[in-house]
């Protein structure tokens, strides 16, 4: 079962319909206990970092946490991916899991933001999740802040100078892009990660 | 539906399969407008949008008589990504920021139907399908509208809808200029230069068709070859 946990930030219901899409046992859920019983975990998200404040409130956080721990395999997207690093700038004194080294920031002065539509990535080979991905892809963004470049970044996007589109680390895996929103690609790059 | 200057509505099919044609020759999003919802007073068909949304896999924006905060959500739980709104977010301004609250400003998108005043020196927004003018001069529109927390504008030109003569990229460039959020252009494409036309003296970020590809005048992969080929960023392979 894979968990898709709700804290009020956005649409769950476009993630859901992709792993229903793709023959996934899959629940839409804000419980504790059923974040601490699934065998996959994945924290979508669209709008403010603070938002993911209520995660720590309503025990999400450590119920997550312990999955993590316990090696479950964790995909976070967009804000999900952000919550994994240590901090955004959007909201300073939120703090991110801190799963993944730095903080996300904003886009510069010379671009529009957000950053919204298709665009490409440049993927590592060796990245698990973009398994039988084309190396350069297109998917679609929406955001306005972005995730830093580090050792564990498996995609990279162009829009007002680099940033990560993708990280992964073990069974941790962000995205910044909306694979549900990413027609094909999306859809393999989620595959891969109920096949994990 | 799609018309001609708004009239003579035609049935152009069913829109989940024709959004599932469209994504799957290389659409890049799917509108589905429900045009006639304001003006006959129905509420958007929600069993159409989940209909069509379960098998869509690409950004899918719903607009049509969405009029009070509950609209939106009956929309979001069906499946849409976006909703646009247009004669409510005029009528009442504060809708726009109270679904950009709840849902992000990411799914909130403003359309914007205008036409060119009798002077051509500037451009009126109008509701009801192009029926009723609202006396608002449509850049100032657009900018409050952003200032509202809209996300994106959808600016259909009601002197270009339909006919396929090109779009208007005067009108597109200044509220392009105007506001920091993304601006799709919309009404009066007739083949690839048109695009062409609008991305490069337009300064559009995305345009939209409907009549062009629902009535087969023109082939989407073509389309998007000769706008890559003129070095418009394009998603390829689509």
């Amino acid at each position: 079962m894979i968990a898709i946990v709700d804290y009020g930030a956005g649409n769950m219901v476009s993630v859901k319909k992709a792993f229903d899409w793709l023959r996934q046992d899959c629940i839409i859920t804000s419980s504790v206990a059923e974040v601490g019983k699934a065998a996959k975990v994945v924290l979508p998200g669209v709008g403010h970092f603070a938002t993911t404040e209520s995660l720590s409130r309503s025990g999400l956080r450590d119920a997550i946490q312990t999955s993590i721990n316990r090696g479950v395999p964790f995909l976070g997207i967009c804000v999900g991916m952000q919550w994994m690093f240590e901090g955004s700038e959007e909201a300073p004194k939120t703090r991110g899991l801190g799963l993944l080294e730095g903080a996300c920031g904003r886009f510069p002065a010379n671009v529009k933001s957000p950053h919204v539509g298709w665009n490409s990535i440049e993927v590592k080979p060796s990245s698990r999740l973009f398994r039988g991905v084309s190396p350069s892809s297109f998917v679609y963004f929406t955001h306005s802040y972005r995730a830093p470049l580090t050792d564990n970044t498996t995609a990279c996007c162009e829009y007002g100078g680099q940033f990560a589109a993708a990280a992964e680390k073990d069974q941790l895996f962000g995205v910044q892009f909306h694979p549900e929103k990413s027609g094909e690609t999306g859809l393999k790059i989620l595959e891969n990660f109920c096949a994990l | 539906m799609k018309g001609v200057h708004f009239e003579n509505l035609r049935d152009a099919g069913d829109p989940a399969e024709l959004a599932r044609t469209h994504a799957s020759s290389g659409a890049d999003e799917i509108v589905l407008l429900d045009i006639s919802a304001t003006h006959e007073g129905r509420a958007t068909l929600f069993e159409t949008v989940a209909r069509t949304a379960k098998q869509l896999f690409i950004p899918f924006t719903v607009g049509g008589g969405i009029r009070a905060l509950e609209d939106a959500a009956a929309v979001f739980a069906a499946g849409a990504d976006k909703i646009s709104i247009n004669s409510a977010a005029l009528a009442d301004p504060s809708l726009i920021s109270r679904i950009a609250e709840r849902f992000g400003s990411q799914a909130v998108v403003v359309a914007i139907d205008a036409k060119r005043s009798p002077d051509s020196a500037s451009w009126g927004a109008y509701t009801h399908g192009g029926r009723k003018p609202t006396g608002r001069d449509a850049i100032l529109w657009a900018k409050q509208a952003e200032d509202r927390g809209a996300g994106e504008i959808l600016l259909t030109s009601m002197d270009r809808d339909g006919t396929g003569i090109g779009f208007d990229c005067e009108l597109t460039r200044a509220v392009a200029e105007a506001v920091r959020i993304p601006v799709i252009a919309s009404g009066g494409a007739g083949g690839a230069a048109h695009f062409v036309e609008v991305f490069r003296s337009g300064a559009a970020d995305a345009a939209l068709a409907a009549s062009i590809f629902h009535y087969g005048y023109s082939n989407l992969s073509d389309l998007k070859k000769e706008l890559g080929s003129h070095g418009i960023p394009v998603r390829w392979p689509c």
